[in-house]
């Protein structure tokens, strides 16, 4: 499947063909875009005006061209990845709930404002942090590289838990040759010199949620007292970037139906210093106001497409930084296998709740229907893992014409249940999304690699 | 090739086929709410994407 797209830069036309098996991209002109159109997709409007107009002797030249990427296997490589079903039963990841509580009230929050839906605040104790960790080493199999990552609610309102799992854990990778990264999720309020200095020294990542500018993070993000927390959150944020130095983190906010101008926010955090960038669209019900509903979808490409301009410019004088979604490794990456698995939730993926309550990914704490079992008796059922372990990009119907299908999998399993009933049915909203800045991510790609000539 | 620039040739064949399952797990790098893989990295490439910083001048 070839993808033919168009992207204007500083007042110039560039045009792409993405070639989806293979992986591989071509900047052509624009004779040579109308021929791919003809050849692979569907000319039409102005396109096909301008392509009826073209000299046969040129569309042969250009088609000739093509057959020779055709047959090096460059262009218009037929489908040949399969994969029926993921690996179950060995698992490298967990996401620790330390707590279920918050000092924050944040207004989208899918977890219920930290309590996910529970009616008491709950706590993990050092005993199931314990088992956890055991219960990962044990199922890791041959895997040597494990991950943790620190939950909320707000993982901090837990430290002391989190720093005697991370001992624990170090102690044990010792003894049964595991390696562990561990993660943190913070809205930074508890963050101090000392927490600071033990994060850099203990994180492999930090998530640092903040959602932008002051208006827009004290709309949603308000303390237990209703009061805004943007000053607060920015001070320490900023502090931890610094101490940071080369290490991994990101500044992670989320955009609702109330900013949908969310470019203003990246830029703002990209103007307090940040260099590592993630705003999320919310995922949310039809019915909440905050809600990205399809007539969002214009605006929002839009958006993503300043965003882009933005991105370009900035990164080519002087003020450089990251944007998760824009990021790829066209020449590397994942392997086939990631790429057709995704996330791996609820088969290399889970999480544990603060009682020791296993389910298959965050999103589902809570959900008893998708409880897989208990780190502290050691119940744990690989039924649910089954039905997670056909979640393959490629048995996706949806997916199969999609330009984006190898990077990003077929959408989170979590929205596609929540929001499609089935985990084979992608959520159409984020698919939107991911399609629009996929293409983007392309562009960047090539421009940065070419310059502008 | 007079029409086509090639930014980037093969890209899926050399990300390989290697399935060790040592990355990191892509919900635990940022977003926790997509599922992003394009931007992850193979484990045993030197340089994960993922702390891609500032180039030097």
């Amino acid at each position: 499947m070839v993808h033919c797209f168009k992207y204007n830069h500083k007042g110039r036309d560039y045009h792409f063909l993405w070639d989806v098996e293979s992986g591989s991209l071509h900047n052509v002109d624009k004779d040579a875009y109308l021929v791919a159109k003809n050849r692979y997709g569907v000319l039409d409007g102005v396109d096909l005006q301008d392509f009826s107009a073209m000299q046969d002797n040129l569309v042969a030249e250009i088609d000739k061209e093509f057959e020779e990427l055709e047959h090096n296997g460059s262009l218009n490589v037929p489908a040949k990845i399969m994969a029926t079903q993921k690996q179950i039963g060995e698992i490298k990841a967990l996401c620790l709930h330390i707590c279920h509580d918050c000092n924050l009230r944040c207004k989208y929050c899918f977890a219920d404002e930290g309590t996910y839906h529970s009616k008491c605040k709950e706590y993990m104790s050092f005993e199931v942090g314990k088992k956890a960790i055991d219960f990962l080493i044990e199922k890791s199999g041959r895997r040597q590289n494990l991950e943790v990552d620190f939950f909320g609610g707000e993982p901090l309102m837990n430290l002391e838990v989190v720093k005697k799992i991370v001992e624990y854990a170090r102690e044990q990778g010792k003894t049964y040759g595991k390696n562990f990264n561990f993660t943190l999720t913070t809205n930074c309020l508890l963050l101090n010199d000392e927490t600071i200095d033990w994060l850099n020294k203990e994180m492999y990542n930090v998530v640092l949620s903040i959602d932008g500018r002051e208006e827009v993070h004290d709309r949603l993000r308000k303390t237990a007292n209703g009061k805004g927390s943007q000053a607060l959150v920015l001070k320490a944020a900023k502090k931890f970037a610094e101490k940071r130095e080369d290490k991994s983190y990101y500044v992670r906010g989320t955009f609702t139906a109330y900013n949908l101008d969310f470019v203003q926010d990246i830029l703002y955090l990209r103007d307090q210093g940040f260099e590592q960038i993630s705003i999320e669209p919310v995922v949310l019900p039809d019915d909440s106001p905050m809600a990205i509903k399809p007539e969002h979808l214009p605006q929002i490409a839009a958006e993503y497409e300043r965003l882009a301009k933005e991105y370009l410019d900035s990164r080519a004088n002087g003020k450089w930084f990251n944007f998760f979604h824009f990021m790829l490794d066209l020449e590397g990456g994942p392997c086939i296998k990631k790429r057709l698995t995704g996330c791996g939730a609820g088969c290399e993926y889970l999480a544990v709740t603060p009682y020791g309550d296993i389910y298959p990914c965050h999103q589902f704490a809570g959900e008893t229907d998708y409880k897989l079992g208990n780190v502290l008796n050691d119940d744990f059922s690989l039924e649910i893992s089954k039905k997670f372990a056909t979640n393959i990009v490629t048995n996706k119907p949806q997916c199969q014409n999609c330009p984006a299908k190898y990077y990003c999998s077929g959408g989170c399993c979590a929205n596609n249940i929540h929001f499609c009933g089935d985990i084979s049915t992608p959520y159409s909203i984020s698919c939107e999304m991911m399609k629009k800045r996929f293409e983007l991510s392309l562009a960047i790609s090539a421009i940065e690699a070419t310059g502008t000539k | 090739m007079k029409h086509i620039n090639t930014i980037v040739n093969n890209g899926m064949k050399k990300s390989g086929n290697i399935g060790c399952g040592e990355c990191q797990s892509s919900c635990q790098s940022a977003c926790k709410t997509s599922c992003t893989v394009g931007n992850q990295s193979c484990r045993h490439q030197d340089e994960r994407i993922n702390t891609t910083k500032k180039p030097l001048l």
